[in-house]
């Protein structure tokens, strides 16, 4: 009796090890062969943000930041719906890339310097300029934010926000209170029912948060943006592959739209003779190869998802409840005196 | 020794290593050790695999993060009262307190009043009276099985709701020393000059002489019958003596009223006040609570008071019928029945679980990062892990907290228990 239980904690204890030794293989192994082997991406979006990552009625996932999962996928599986969304809060979300439970962050996350050199995250690159700004009641009579000396302020807990808004009422020697929430939907509760002057948070995520208050119209962006927020997909640290494959696939959906590829056009785009658009789309040179993943990549990504371009204007553009305007923002192409700017295919 | 019953087949003779092996005591001590290396084998190679992989991520470790400044303004609360909170000043060691603090000032109040309504409810679902009766059983049975996070979130939106916007005066007490509105409830705010050390000692002074008077009183009754009104006497006691030192050393402490300011109104540096400006300003004296502190209370102690109602009626209700028809017939009155026969006994039944719900209160509390109140999860494993990202010495820092505080609660509450155990002779 005694011998049949050692024996069996031993056999237990075993397995245990076996799994375990199995999981560390899979994360020293590389993500991309990893993705290969689960046959999906996994991908963490926020838990609802319209224009960026947000359930539609439908229950599917849209959004820029959901696009950008999906060309992952395409890129790797030549098939843009083998992707797992994860829905995380600012606070879960550099755990949840860390722990290994996603493999890409792509939830409008603002690149620091401290998250770049202290967390063990890498930045893939920059996918919506955007800035902190604030919105108060209309009725407040407040034009500039250098008025809201004694305001009380809402917003996110666990974002960057937090600092930039204590940093400018700092150096503006105002005093202020900062009510923290740790989900959106209740900061927005909180501000529509009075408890704050202030909703604080990116631009762009002011624009869509908006639309869930009572009356939407009765409130004024100020025109003040108060910090330089770059989002970009976030990967772990030290995995050069999938670091690479997820730098490119912003790079190729930049590229595509600055050679004028996009969704309607790309198959008549593959006999192409610009030798530019022939790298980009897979028929001349091994770029996918290098990359490990097949040289067709770009081209079913645009094929899929479409160029940046195209994505920006389904989800946040001018056309979009979000009415996010394009030309002369920093989110233009650099041709047309934007910041989008991709590194050359060759 | 059920080894010895086992027949030994080898009869002894065979000497060595055989023999070892087919003594039991030999081959449970072998697979004890090899069980026993297992176990650490694996517990140290989970260390090692956690160091290495941190290392692998280019992740810094250790607490050298804790003196590190902070960056981010915190909601004005008891913390922030008591520690220094100011961004760009306060160490992270500093945020860490202030969750603490915050924490356990939530805990400490929704276990008093959770208890003291939690006693009435509980008393309430056994009156003869049918509207208590009735009032306490809706009560119990629609608080205790709605999800407490529900709880806090409603209570949460129906304050803000109810509360008069932050640049009315909102509901006023006392001509304006008390303030309710939005912004939360503002009250008078203790300023202490030296000589309050002398009040405080007079304070615990009159505590120990009102013990005192009390336990001559019970000795002097056990020994001849006669009663003394040790309770007033006491009360008298606690009250008049820190009082007479207060007035005695120059009224060492005054009250700071809050000050509402309405748009267009002059401070005292000449300026006027702006439009956003408006409201209660506590820079100007007073003290605030914020909505967020009231509705996690409020969402707390309401919950678990249902808990320990229940647990009130099972205890009064295990004391035996006959000691209340024993109590009756030595002429005692209702009151006195419940006092000092009911309750004692009761006691005993209601303790062991009623320290569960004090514990389980205290953990609720983390449910406050829902509603923007600062405690230590909110604050310390929300805002600060995201700025330093040290997950696992973070996380266990908070964890230490709770297994602290529960510790003390459950010392205590055993302590509480032993005094109120049955004495046998």
């Amino acid at each position: 009796m005694k011998l049949r239980s050692a024996m069996g904690a031993l056999t237990a204890l075993g397995m245990v090890m076996t799994a375990s030794t199995a999981f560390a293989d899979a994360h020293s192994s590389g993500t991309l062969n990893s993705v290969a082997g689960n046959g999906s991406v996994q991908c963490g979006v926020s838990q609802g943000l319209p224009g960026f990552s947000n359930k539609d009625d439908a229950g599917n996932w849209t959004g820029i930041d959901v696009d950008f999962c999906r060309a992952i996928a395409a890129a790797v599986f030549g098939d843009a719906n083998s992707v797992k969304f994860t829905p995380l809060s600012a606070k879960e979300r550099f755990t949840a890339l860390s722990s290994g439970e996603v493999d890409v962050l792509s939830r409008n996350t603002t690149w620091t310097m401290t998250r770049d050199t202290q967390l063990g995250l890498n930045f893939a690159g920059v996918n919506y300029y955007d800035g902190q700004g604030m919105m108060v009641p209309s009725s407040l009579g407040v034009s500039a934010a250098t008025e809201l000396d004694g305001a009380s302020i809402c917003t996110n807990t666990g974002t960057t926000t937090e600092l930039n808004i204590t940093d400018f009422f700092r150096s503006n020697n105002m005093s202020f209170e900062l009510v923290a929430f740790e989900k959106a939907d209740e900061v927005v509760a909180a501000y529509d029912s009075g408890r704050c002057d202030v909703y604080t948070t990116d631009k762009s995520g002011i624009a869509a948060q908006r639309l869930k208050l009572t009356d939407p119209n009765a409130h004024t962006i100020l025109p003040e943006t108060i910090s330089k927020e770059p989002l970009g997909p976030v990967v772990r640290q030290g995995d050069d592959q999938w670091f690479n494959v997820v730098r490119w696939t912003l790079n190729c959906m930049i590229n595509a739209e600055e050679m004028g590829v996009t969704s309607k056009n790309v198959t008549s785009m593959l006999n192409s003779d610009n030798p530019g658009i022939k790298r980009l789309l897979g028929t001349e040179g091994t770029f996918g190869e290098n990359l490990g993943i097949s040289n067709g990549w770009c081209a079913n990504i645009i094929e899929q998802v479409g160029n940046y371009g195209e994505t920006y204007e389904a989800n946040v553009g001018a056309d979009t409840p979000l009415k996010l305007a394009r030309d002369g923002s920093v989110n233009a192409l650099w041709t047309q005196g934007g910041l989008m700017y991709a590194p050359p295919i060759r | 020794m059920a080894y010895n019953t086992e027949p030994d087949r080898h009869g002894g003779d065979d000497g060595g290593l055989a023999a070892l092996i087919y003594n039991p005591r030999a081959r449970g001590l072998l697979f004890q050790t090899i069980l026993l290396l297992a176990v650490i084998g694996f517990f140290a190679w989970i260390l090692d695999n956690t160091i290495s992989n941190l290392a692998a991520q280019n992740k810094k470790s250790g607490f050298g993060f804790l003196e590190e400044s902070s960056g981010f303004q915190i909601l004005t609360t008891l913390g922030t009262y008591l520690i220094e909170s100011r961004p760009g000043v306060a160490t992270y060691f500093d945020i860490f307190w202030i969750g603490v603090v915050n924490t356990l000032a939530v805990a400490v109040v929704g276990i008093i009043l959770a208890t003291i309504l939690g006693f009435m409810i509980g008393i309430f679902r056994l009156s003869s009276n049918i509207i208590l009766r009735g009032f306490a059983t809706v009560y119990v049975e629609l608080l205790r099985n709605i999800p407490l996070l529900l709880q806090i979130l409603f209570f949460y939106i129906v304050v803000l709701r109810i509360l008069p916007g932050k640049r009315e005066p909102g509901y006023t007490l006392f001509n304006g020393a008390f303030g309710l509105n939005i912004e939360g409830l503002f009250a008078p705010y203790p300023v202490v000059r030296e000589g309050i050390g002398m009040v405080l000692m007079a304070f615990i002074g009159a505590l120990f002489l009102a013990w005192a008077v009390a336990w001559i009183a019970k000795k002097r009754q056990e020994a001849t019958g006669r009663q003394f009104p040790s309770f007033w006497v006491g009360l008298a006691l606690i009250i008049a003596i820190p009082f007479t030192v207060f007035t005695m050393v120059g009224e060492p402490m005054n009250l700071e009223y809050p000050r509402f300011l309405s748009a267009g109104d002059e401070l005292p540096d000449g300026r006027t006040v702006s439009r956003i400006k408006a409201g209660y300003d506590i820079e100007l004296g007073g003290m605030v609570i914020v909505p967020e502190f009231l509705a996690l209370l409020l969402a707390l102690s309401l919950y678990t008071a249902s808990f320990i109602a229940e647990i009130v009626r099972a205890g009064i209700l295990a004391v035996a019928g006959g000691q209340t028809e024993a109590a009756k017939a030595l002429g005692m009155s209702n009151g006195q029945n419940l006092r000092l026969v009911v309750i004692p006994q009761a006691l005993r039944v209601i303790i062991p679980p009623l320290t569960s719900q004090y514990l389980n209160l205290t953990k609720n509390s983390s449910l406050a990062v829902a509603i923007a109140y600062p405690d230590i999860v909110s604050v310390f494993a929300g805002t600060a892990l995201n700025q330093v990202g040290q997950e696992i010495e973070m996380i266990f820092m908070m964890m230490m907290v709770y297994l602290v505080i529960s510790l003390v609660t459950s010392a205590f509450m055993n302590w509480f228990n032993d005094r109120m155990r049955l004495v046998e002779r």
